[in-house]
C-alpha cells in the first residue's frame, strides 16, 4: 500500500494545526481585547510608573520591548505548554496520536499559528506604545535585533514544545503550573527592566528562559546606553545552543510521551 | 488475506498504586474482511480497552493482536494509515472552525492532497445531509450533526477498517438511523472494508452486525451471528412484565423455578421486567412473587426472543443494570 511520505504528512500537519490558530484570531473578536488591548494597557501602566519616577526615555523602551516579547511568552505558556492537556480532555489528543503523523508536527503547527497571533499583538504593542510615548530606537541596530528576535522566538517555541509534553505528565496540575510560572518568569527574565540589575547569579538562572538573553541583546542593539548583561555575541550563541538543546529535549520528551502513553492509558486517552 | 482483525489470548491489566484491574482477560477474536462485527457488553466489560488496543493507542499486557495483518504493537506506524476510529459523544476539534475546515484539518494529518480531501468532504457532507452545515461553526452544531461530522472524519481517509465505539450514543432516533445507514452504504461500496462496532444498543447490533461477540468482565462469553445467539434462547418463553415501582424484586424473580434469566429497566416510571422462562408453567410462580410484593401489574406480554434476551442469559444481567457486588 502506498502512503504519502512522512515528510509530506509532517508538513501538512504543521499547516493544518496552525490553521485554527490563525482563523481564530479573525473570528473570535473578544481575542482582540484580551490578546491586544489588555496587554497594551499593562505595558502602558508600567510606562507611567517609569515616567512618574522620571526615568530616562530608554527605560520606557525597555518596557515596550518587554511587552513585545511578553506576548510570545504568554502564548507559549497558555496556548502551547498547556494545550496538550486541553486536547486530551476534548479527545483531540487520541486522534492526533492514532493518525500517521507525529506529535512534533502538531506542536510545530501550534507554534507557527501561535507565533502568528502573537506577532500581530506584539506589533500593536510596539507601534502604539512607541508612537504614544515618543520612544525612538537606534536604526543601526534594527536589522541585527530582528535577527535576534527571530532566534529568540525559535528558542522560546522549542521550550514550549518541551513544556507541552512535561505539562501532560503533570495532568491536572497543568493550569496551576502555568499560573505559578508566570510571575517569577516576568521577574527573572527582566521584562520591564535590564536583567543585569538582578546580578550574575539570578540573571544566569533567568537566562535558561530564552527571552532573558534575547531581550537583553535586542535592548542593547536598539536602545543605546543599555547596560549589558553579557556581550551580545555570547547571548546569540547561548540562544542558538538553547534552540538546539530545547529542540532535542522536546523530541526526546515527545518520544517518551508517545511510548509511555501506550503503556499508561491515562496520559492521552479521553475517557480512561 | 481474509482476516481483518485477529487477537490471541489478549490481556490488558490496568495498574494503579496497590490495585490491579483486569480489563481484558484472554480475548480470542477473529473478524473476517468485509464483516460488520459487533462487540457487546455492559459498562466496564472491556469493549473500549479492546478497541483502543486495536487502534494502536494502548499496548496489551500480554497476548497478540493483528489488524489488517499488522501487529498492533510493532507495526503501529504502518497500521495507522489503514484505520480510523469514531467514538460516540465526541467533542473533538475546534469550535470556531467551520465544519468543512475541521474535516480538512483532520484529513491533513493523514497527508491527503487538499483538493482530493475537499472533494471527498463535499461528497460525504451531501450524503449525510450536512451540506447546508458545511460553513457553520462546529460549536453551533447539534449533537446529531456533530456525530455525523465525526463519522465523516472517520471516512474521509478511506480506512480499510473503521472502528466505531458507541457511535450512536445519546443520538435521537433519526440521527442514529442516518449514522447506521451511512455505515451500511460505506461498506457496500467496497466489500473489503470492515467495521468493528461497540454498542450498548442491542437493536443496533442486531440490525447492523453480521456477527457479534458478547464481552463480560474482560472475556468473550459468546460469539456468532445475531440469529445464532438468539437461538440460545429460542426454546425459552420470553415474557415482558410491567409493574409499578416498589421494593427490589429482581432477585426474587430470578429465584423462581423455571426462570432462566431476568432483567429490569425503568421507563416512564414503570419497571419493565424481561423474563426468560424455560416453560410457561413458571409464570404462575412469577405471579405469586409479584402478588406478594404488593406491586401492581400494568401489562404482561409474551414475545419473540431478541439479542438482548440472549445477552441477559449469557451475561446474567441486562445492559442497563449495574453489576451486583
Amino acid at each position: 500500500m502506498r502512503h504519502p511520505s512522512a515528510l509530506r504528512i509532517f508538513l501538512k500537519t504543521i499547516a493544518a494545526r496552525a490553521y485554527p490558530r490563525v482563523v481564530a484570531s479573525f473570528r473570535n473578536r473578544t481575542w482582540v481585547v484580551t490578546e491586544t488591548l489588555l496587554p497594551l494597557i499593562g505595558t502602558i501602566a508600567m510606562i507611567y510608573v517609569y515616567r512618574a519616577l522620571h526615568a530616562p526615555v530608554r527605560y520606557l523602551g525597555f518596557v515596550v520591548l518587554g511587552g513585545v516579547l511578553l506576548a510570545f511568552w504568554q502564548n507559549v505558556i497558555w496556548a502551547m505548554a498547556t494545550q496538550f492537556f486541553w486536547d486530551r480532555g476534548a479527545g483531540n489528543l487520541e486522534l492526533f496520536a492514532m493518525a500517521p503523523t507525529s506529535l512534533a508536527a502538531i506542536l510545530l503547527g501550534m507554534a507557527f499559528g501561535g507565533a502568528y497571533v502573537s506577532l500581530t499583538r506584539s506589533v500593536a504593542v510596539l507601534l502604539v506604545a512607541s508612537i504614544l510615548f515618543g520612544i525612538s530606537y537606534s536604526t543601526a541596530g534594527l536589522l541585527p535585533a530582528l535577527g535576534i528576535f527571530v532566534l529568540t522566538i525559535c528558542a522560546l517555541y522549542c521550550l514550549g514544545m518541551l513544556l507541552a509534553s512535561l505539562f501532560l505528565f503533570y495532568q491536572r496540575e497543568a493550569w496551576q503550573l502555568a499560573d505559578a510560572m508566570q510571575e517569577p518568569i516576568y521577574f527573572l527574565s527582566g521584562f520591564y527592566f535590564p536583567v543585569r540589575s538582578l546580578g550574575a547569579v539570578v540573571g544566569g538562572v533567568g537566562s535558561l528562559i530564552p527571552l532573558t538573553l534575547g531581550l537583553d541583546a535586542i535592548r542593547q542593539l536598539v536602545l543605546p546606553g543599555t547596560t549589558q548583561f553579557i556581550p551580545i555575541r555570547w547571548e546569540v550563541l547561548a540562544i542558538v545552543v538553547q534552540i538546539a538543546g530545547y529542540a532535542l529535549l522536546s523530541q526526546v520528551s515527545l518520544r517518551y510521551l508517545e511510548r509511555r502513553a501506550r503503556e499508561d492509558a491515562r496520559l492521552i486517552l479521553r475517557s480512561t | 488475506m481474509d482476516t481483518a482483525v485477529e487477537t490471541r489470548a489478549l490481556r490488558r491489566v490496568y495498574r494503579s498504586r496497590n490495585q490491579e484491574v483486569v480489563a481484558l482477560d484472554g480475548i480470542d477474536l477473529l473478524v473476517r474482511r468485509g464483516e460488520r462485527f459487533g462487540v457487546l457488553g455492559p459498562n466496564g466489560a472491556g469493549k473500549t480497552t479492546l478497541i483502543k488496543i486495536l487502534v494502536t493507542l494502548l499496548l496489551p499486557s500480554s497476548g497478540e493482536a493483528f489488524v489488517d495483518g499488522l501487529d498492533v504493537v510493532h507495526q503501529f506506524r504502518e497500521l495507522r494509515h489503514r484505520i480510523a476510529m469514531v467514538s460516540g459523544g465526541e467533542n473533538v476539534g475546534f469550535g470556531m472552525l467551520k465544519v468543512k475546515e475541521q474535516l480538512w484539518m483532520f484529513s491533513q494529518f493523514y497527508g491527503m492532497p487538499s483538493p482530493a480531501a475537499r472533494r471527498h468532504i463535499t461528497e460525504l457532507l451531501e450524503r449525510l445531509g450536512l451540506s447546508e452545515a458545511a460553513d457553520r461553526r462546529v460549536s453551533a452544531l447539534s449533537s446529531g450533526m456533530r456525530q455525523k461530522m465525526n463519522l465523516i472524519r472517520g471516512l474521509i481517509t478511506n480506512p480499510r477498517i473503521l472502528f466505531l465505539d458507541e457511535p450512536t450514543v445519546a443520538l435521537d432516533v433519526g440521527a442514529a438511523r442516518d449514522v447506521r445507514d451511512e455505515v451500511r452504504r460505506w461498506m457496500a461500496e467496497d466489500p473489503s472494508r470492515t467495521v468493528i462496532l461497540t454498542t450498548h444498543y442491542m437493536m443496533e447490533a442486531d440490525e447492523l452486525c453480521d456477527r457479534v461477540a458478547i464481552v463480560n468482565r474482560g472475556r468473550i462469553v459468546a460469539q456468532g451471528t445475531p440469529a445464532e445467539l438468539k437461538q440460545q434462547v429460542q426454546q425459552d418463553a420470553i415474557v415482558d412484565l410491567q409493574l409499578t415501582p416498589g421494593s427490589r424484586l429482581l432477585d426474587a424473580l430470578r429465584a423462581v423455578g423455571g426462570v432462566a434469566a431476568a432483567s429490569v429497566a425503568e421507563q416512564d416510571g414503570i419497571d419493565r421486567f424481561s423474563l426468560q422462562l424455560s416453560s410457561d408453567a413458571a409464570l404462575s410462580g412469577v405471579m405469586r412473587v409479584v402478588e406478594s410484593s404488593g406491586r401492581q401489574i400494568r401489562g404482561v406480554q409474551k414475545r419473540e426472543p431478541t439479542l438482548e434476551d440472549a445477552f441477559v442469559k449469557l451475561v446474567g444481567r441486562g445492559m442497563a443494570e449495574e453489576e451486583q457486588p
